[in-house]
């Protein structure tokens, strides 16, 4: 059986690790399993639901199409860079007075894509609020509070300069 | 031939759940030793393979060749990391063109625009050339599923997968599409009528790869629609029509009609564009082509729809693509006139 094993460094929320890993390893288990990372979820594995979503370089990717050596000299961010139980980030704090999620498993993506897009995205609208989100899944909300979470964040931010 | 798809590789093998060792680890109170670290964590998903950061074009087709047919080229592995997964695809070794300099570009050469091979959907979408020169494609891409897979996703990546309900392949085709295939026999461009031939499958030979691909720049005057159906925003089409024309002397020139999801491969549709050549959109015209993509399309019945559905869809966004192209063809020669 070929593979050689590749050692890589990558910033995961503003600390350097480097670490040898199979090619094969999916940025996703390498972040939970060799980091224990285990904020970033795991749901399909194949980049439909969204759970797995983290920021590459400032942009929202699913974690579960990417290999972990591809990060390599990448900056990674994951939803344990927003912010703790005792002090929850922006959005989570958003999330948590809108009730925008309810058993919370999709919630890690949602806050890494809603990252992704308050940073680039206009959100004017809510049809646009709903495309950009349109990329996870989740089965508890319906999505309505999602919504408001993020349109009230987005009235906080103001039009993309 | 490239077959994108379980054909040379047995399906099943499934990735079986693995352990998660920093969970068993917090289930005992005790922190993760650092030995624990990246040494053994289970099974996986994907099959092994070794992988080559190329850093340089020659370096990436010198690897592909050796290789022996079991390399398979990654981009932004959007299609690509989904079968490797699920183990459809088990490629003996991955080989990474994101670190080749200069692929990420779109340039304009004379009356066609080149799009490198690591362009990602985001900067097709935002960029100013394609926004003037090709406005279809600037609205085909707000169809190509979810932000997040923009992001990351690339224009030739999906040109290659060759998914007969994606977008690229059918914009290729529309904007006569030239593939640019690199192996180290050399470089060979592809004739994009000559390179979708079947679901999932092109004429790529296995030691070649795409550097690029080069499509049509539009006409200022030309006016275009693009009409596509999805159970849900960013699914894959059911069925989809994109149509550019002219209007000259009063009636279409210029006429391309292209439509996926309803065949095998993507569709361009020679013998709808002679029946609206030279003519005015009008109701009779609409209907008459309307009737013609019946006897034209053979899609298939599968789990998302039937085939009849698929051949009445077609119609209805046939006849809302040709008035949007035709409305916009107006709008856009006034203002050429003024």
């Amino acid at each position: 059986m070929p593979e050689k094993k590749i050692t890589l460094s990558v910033s995961v929320n503003g600390v350097v690790h480097t670490a040898t890993v199979e090619p094969r390893m999916l940025l996703s288990d390498f972040l939970r399993h060799a980091l224990g990372l285990t904020g970033t979820h795991v749901g399909c594995e194949h980049g439909v639901c969204g759970a797995c979503t983290v920021l590459l370089d400032g942009r929202s990717a699913r974690s579960c199409l990417m290999l972990a050596v591809q990060a390599e000299g990448a900056e990674i961010e994951t939803v344990e860079g927003q912010g703790s139980v005792d002090r929850l980030g922006r959005i989570q704090e958003a999330f948590r007075q809108h009730h925008a999620l309810q058993c919370g498993f999709c919630t890690p993506g949602f806050i890494m894509a809603i990252t992704d897009m308050l940073r680039h995205h206009p959100l004017e609208t809510d049809d646009q609020i709903r495309e950009a989100l349109s990329g996870n899944i989740c089965r508890c909300t319906g999505y309505e509070h999602i919504v408001n979470a993020v349109r009230e964040l987005a009235k906080e931010r103001g039009p993309l300069t | 031939m490239q077959v994108n798809f379980g054909v040379r590789h047995g399906i099943g093998e499934a990735g079986r759940s693995r352990d998660d060792k920093a969970f068993r680890y917090a289930a005992r109170g005790r922190a993760m030793p650092a030995s624990a670290l990246a040494t053994d964590v289970g099974e996986m998903k994907p099959a092994p393979f070794d992988y080559l950061a190329a850093t340089s074009a020659s370096e990436a087709a010198e690897a592909l060749a050796a290789a022996n047919g079991d390399g398979k080229i990654i981009a932004g592995g959007q299609s690509l990391m989904p079968m490797i997964n699920f183990r459809l695809v088990k490629p003996a070794i991955l080989i990474d063109i994101n670190r080749i300099a200069g692929l990420d570009r779109i340039e304009k050469h004379g009356e066609r625009l080149r799009i490198g091979a690591t362009v990602r959907h985001r900067m097709t979408a935002t960029d100013a050339l394609v926004h003037r020169h090709i406005p279809i494609l600037h609205d085909a891409m707000h169809h190509v599923a979810h932000l997040t897979v923009r992001n990351r996703g690339t224009f030739c990546g999906s040109v290659c997968h060759a998914d007969p309900a994606a977008e690229m392949p059918m914009m290729t085709l529309l904007l006569n599409g030239t593939i640019a295939a690199l192996s180290i026999r050399g470089e060979r461009q592809i004739a994009a009528s000559d390179f979708f031939v079947g679901s999932l499958m092109t004429s790529l030979e296995p030691d070649e790869f795409v550097t690029s691909i080069e499509i049509d720049t539009l006409p200022l005057d030309t006016g275009w629609g693009f009409e596509e159906f999805s159970r849900r925003h960013g699914d894959f089409a059911l069925a989809c029509v994109a149509t550019t024309l002219r209007i000259v002397d009063g009636v279409a020139r210029d006429v391309r009609f292209g439509m996926m999801g309803v065949g095998e491969t993507p569709l361009r549709l020679p013998e709808i564009e002679a029946r609206i050549e030279g003519q005015a959109i009008s109701q009779a015209l609409l209907q008459d082509v309307t009737e013609a993509l019946k006897g034209l399309l053979h899609p298939n019945t599968d789990i998302h729809a039937s085939a009849d559905y698929r051949r009445h869809l077609a119609g209805t966004l046939a006849r809302r693509a040709l008035r949007d192209a035709w409305r916009r063809a107006t709008l856009r020669k006034d203002a050429a006139d003024a």
